[in-house]
């Protein structure tokens, strides 16, 4: 019989991409057109994988954030808010219709200019989107089911901060929900990846939207400022680091406009010996290797039972060396390229303050591509509360793993820190889940899975992770008054 | 042995971890290469009250002559056959690598006593089976009688001899993927050199779920003893894209040593002519009609 070693390595597969229709260049959508930014200046937004440039961006100052908002308040006052609920649904769902339409364009694009595996955007990010288009078109003309005796009133002008992370599902999470409720919508997607927000906004044009109900502009931190400060906006949503929200936040104190923020974490997933420890496992990969860990609700701080501990740490060892970096597009890579150099030199930054916090780094043995940013996926082995890597956000594919013995224990942990977004609980026993649940102090905890998104799901942050829903019934209240 | 401990099993967590073997895509050599292995892992399968030595000899000539018009194509590992045929067909098969397996011990319900059984098992070596597929217990195993279990595939096996010994958990009569960890583990510990799902006489046969359960208990059975065991999914493979999502979860939970007929076996009746027909469309670079390939 035939008994000698077979080498089974996955052939590339790349994804194509010549059905993806990038400009060289993108003008700032206001009004229902692509109009050339006041500011006149353009800047690149290039792949992180390839390093090519893939297209010219406006950079929009603040002439041009006061013409978006000017747009978005005249289409408020002129047909928004005097459309009938259902023909707001209509468009809505439109929107939702398209995006599913032309989603390998989108997840191809998303890929390209994000670095994400295609595995992820194509089965993800974009239907997802869609997903939550659909969720809110259907809420459109049921608002006063949603909050039975009351009159639920739309706000105005929306201004929406969004970050690289999931650049065309946080579109959607921002303006899907606003303009279910009645809202206009300015909308700043991220320097580094604007350009499916700027497909977005081909999509709405095509799907007929009243001009200026959703505008979409891009820039730097400057303007994101303009929109934060603008005196003709009501509302400010805003997903991103921690540092920029408690700016915002400042911002905004004593005016009149409304704020969600949804900003950083450091989630503890935590794994019981009682636990089934292969699903565990996979279930940590889920956690933090998920969009090459840049997720704010990522599951970076693993606490495991000690006497579980060896067990679930070889095999989760063993379970990274099956994981492919490489080529985004490529459909059989598991982790795909650091989103920028930026990014990926905060990474390394933090790989660097590990090992001379003296902890024991593991990193998989994979081949990673000699171009674009990359990053092996890393352990922290042997980590304690004290570290650093502990305790701030990194952002990226690494995870760091403590023990515990007690369920105190771990409670006490995994609450002793500034965040409070999200959890994960891996155990067998329903009645550990449900008193941890009511004892962590986390946005949304995830038990025996991890990284699950639903649109009728509210999503959101304690303490320094942010305040206020996405998602569900939760999700409108950001975007009415009574 | 004490086998009354709690195994953690999540099935949504298996489901998406096969879900997730599902998305790789097999294109080019490596395809070619992986449909061949398939064919190479083929436990050819006649298992009917009807059969004939006529039958049998022509699934034999099979075996050996995949399809001949289609150079470089391996054998079949093995045919499988009732113990009343065992003789015939290894008369039919005797210059060939292909190897003979017979299932025994009342199958498929395996509900008869000890003495039957190894006379059954017997019976199949004295004939020249060079494997043996047996039927576990499945009523005393529901029952909670673990060492009962143990003990009649300890007594087949030493009933065995120099055969290859392939436990049949019947699966899909085992209802719950903590069980099929179980009887994975007291099979494995009762001297199974195989386990096998299902006999492909109850539905549902193998599938990719209830395999990625029994993988992971011989690969916990390996990292403890180091000794291998061998798996075979049998029942409702038949499509060359299943196979390969087979091989996808084999190579990714089991590594390359268990990449061969050695160490796995797809029980199926219909899987090889897909296979040889997208190997022949790989060759001529069209699809062909199934006229062209035999269906024995």
């Amino acid at each position: 019989m035939n008994t000698e070693s077979f080498n089974w390595e996955y052939a590339p597969a790349p994804e194509a991409k010549d059905h993806a229709k990038i400009k060289k260049q993108y003008d700032l959508f206001i009004n229902g057109k692509f109009t050339k930014p006041l500011s006149k200046k353009y800047f690149a937004t290039t792949s992180p994988s390839s390093l090519e440039k893939l297209a010219e961006v406006a950079e929009a100052n603040e002439n041009d954030v006061n013409a978006a908002v000017k747009a978005a308040r005249v289409a408020y006052e002129k047909y928004w808010k005097k459309l009938t609920a259902k023909e707001r649904g209509k468009y809505i769902f439109r929107i939702a219709r398209i995006i599913q339409e032309r989603s390998r364009e989108l997840a191809v694009i998303e890929s390209m200019d994000g670095g994400k595996p295609i595995r992820e955007s194509r089965d993800f990010d974009i239907p997802n989107a869609a997903n939550y288009f659909f969720y809110y078109a259907g809420w459109a003309d049921k608002l006063e089911y949603a909050f039975p005796n009351k009159t639920p009133k739309s706000l105005g002008v929306a201004a929406q901060i969004i970050p690289w992370n999931f650049p065309l599902l946080m579109a959607a999470w921002k303006i899907a929900p606003a303009l279910a409720t009645g809202n206009t919508v300015v909308l700043k997607p991220a320097e580094g990846t604007p350009l499916t927000a700027l497909k977005l906004a081909e999509i709405i044009q095509y799907a007929d939207l009243p001009p200026g109900v959703v505008n979409i502009i891009t820039g730097f931190g400057a303007t994101g400022a303009a929109m934060v400060n603008h005196k003709d906006v009501n509302k400010i949503a805003f997903t991103g680091s921690t540092d920029v929200g408690k700016i915002i936040q400042k911002a905004v104190a004593g005016s009149n406009k409304k704020l969600t923020l949804e900003l950083g974490g450091k989630a503890a997933n935590i794994v019981f010996d009682d636990a089934p420890i292969n699903q565990a496992v996979e279930g940590i990969v889920n956690g933090i290797f998920f969009n090459q860990g840049h997720v704010c609700c990522a599951g970076s701080r693993l606490f495991v039972q000690e006497n579980v501990a060896e067990e679930v740490i070889s095999k989760l060892k063993e379970r990274m060396e099956t994981l492919i970096v490489g080529d985004p597009l490529d459909k059989n890579t598991d982790i795909g390229a650091i989103n920028s150099k930026e990014q990926l030199d905060k990474i390394n930054s933090y790989l660097h303050i590990g090992k001379e916090e003296g902890l024991e780094i593991h990193q998989s043995n994979c081949n990673v591509p000699s171009k674009g940013y990359f990053c092996k996926p890393t352990l922290f082995i042997g980590a304690s509360q004290s570290n650093r890597v502990v305790q701030e956000e990194i952002f990226g594919p690494v995870l760091t793993i403590q023990t515990f013995r007690t369920i105190e224990e771990v409670i006490e942990k995994a609450n002793n820190i500034p965040y409070g977004l999200s959890a994960g609980v891996w155990t067998d026993k329903g009645s550990k889940i449900f008193n941890l649940t009511t004892k962590l102090r986390a946005g949304v905890v995830w038990a025996n899975t991890y990284n699950k998104f639903d649109p009728t799901s509210p999503f959101g942050g304690y303490k320094e992770s942010g305040f206020g829903r996405e998602g569900g019934l939760h999700g409108l209240l950001p975007y009415i008054t009574f | 042995m004490n086998f009354d401990y709690k195994t953690h099993i999540d099935q949504v967590g298996i489901e998406e971890r096969v879900a997730r073997f599902n998305t790789r895509s097999i294109k080019k050599e490596t395809k070619t290469k992986g449909l061949k292995l398939a064919l190479n892992m083929i436990d050819l399968t006649t298992l009917e009250g009807k059969d004939t030595e006529g039958k049998v000899k022509q699934m034999c000539f099979k075996a050996m002559h995949l399809a001949d018009d289609i150079p470089g194509l391996p054998t079949v590992a093995a045919v499988c056959v009732y113990p009343t045929h065992v003789k015939s067909a290894k008369n039919f098969l005797k210059n060939s690598a292909v190897k003979v397996a017979s299932v025994a011990t009342a199958f498929p319900s395996g509900n008869s006593t000890l003495d039957i059984k190894l006379n059954d098992t017997h019976f199949a070596v004295d004939n020249g089976a060079d494997e043996i597929d047996m039927v576990i217990s499945r009523g005393e195993f529901l029952k909670g009688n673990y060492n009962f279990v143990f003990d009649e595939i300890a007594a087949i096996k030493n009933a065995c001899g120099k055969a290859r010994l392939k436990v049949i958990l019947e699966t899909g009569e085992l209802s719950t993927l903590d069980n099929v960890r179980k009887a994975s583990d007291i099979a494995i510990a009762a001297g199974a050199d195989f386990i096998k799902t299902s006999t492909g006489k109850i539905q549902p046969a193998a599938t990719m779920p209830v395999t990625l359960v029994m993988l992971e208990a011989i690969k916990e059975h390996y990292k403890k003893t180091g000794i291998k065991i061998g798996m075979k999914p049998a029942g409702g493979i038949s499509t060359a894209k299943s196979a390969l999502q087979y091989l996808v979860m084999l190579n990714e939970t089991l590594g390359t040593e268990w990449m061969n007929n050695e160490w796995f076996r797809f029980g199926a009746s219909s899987l090889a002519n897909d296979i040889i027909l997208q190997l022949g469309k790989e060759q001529k670079g069209f699809y062909y009609s199934k006229d062209y390939i035999s269906n024995d």
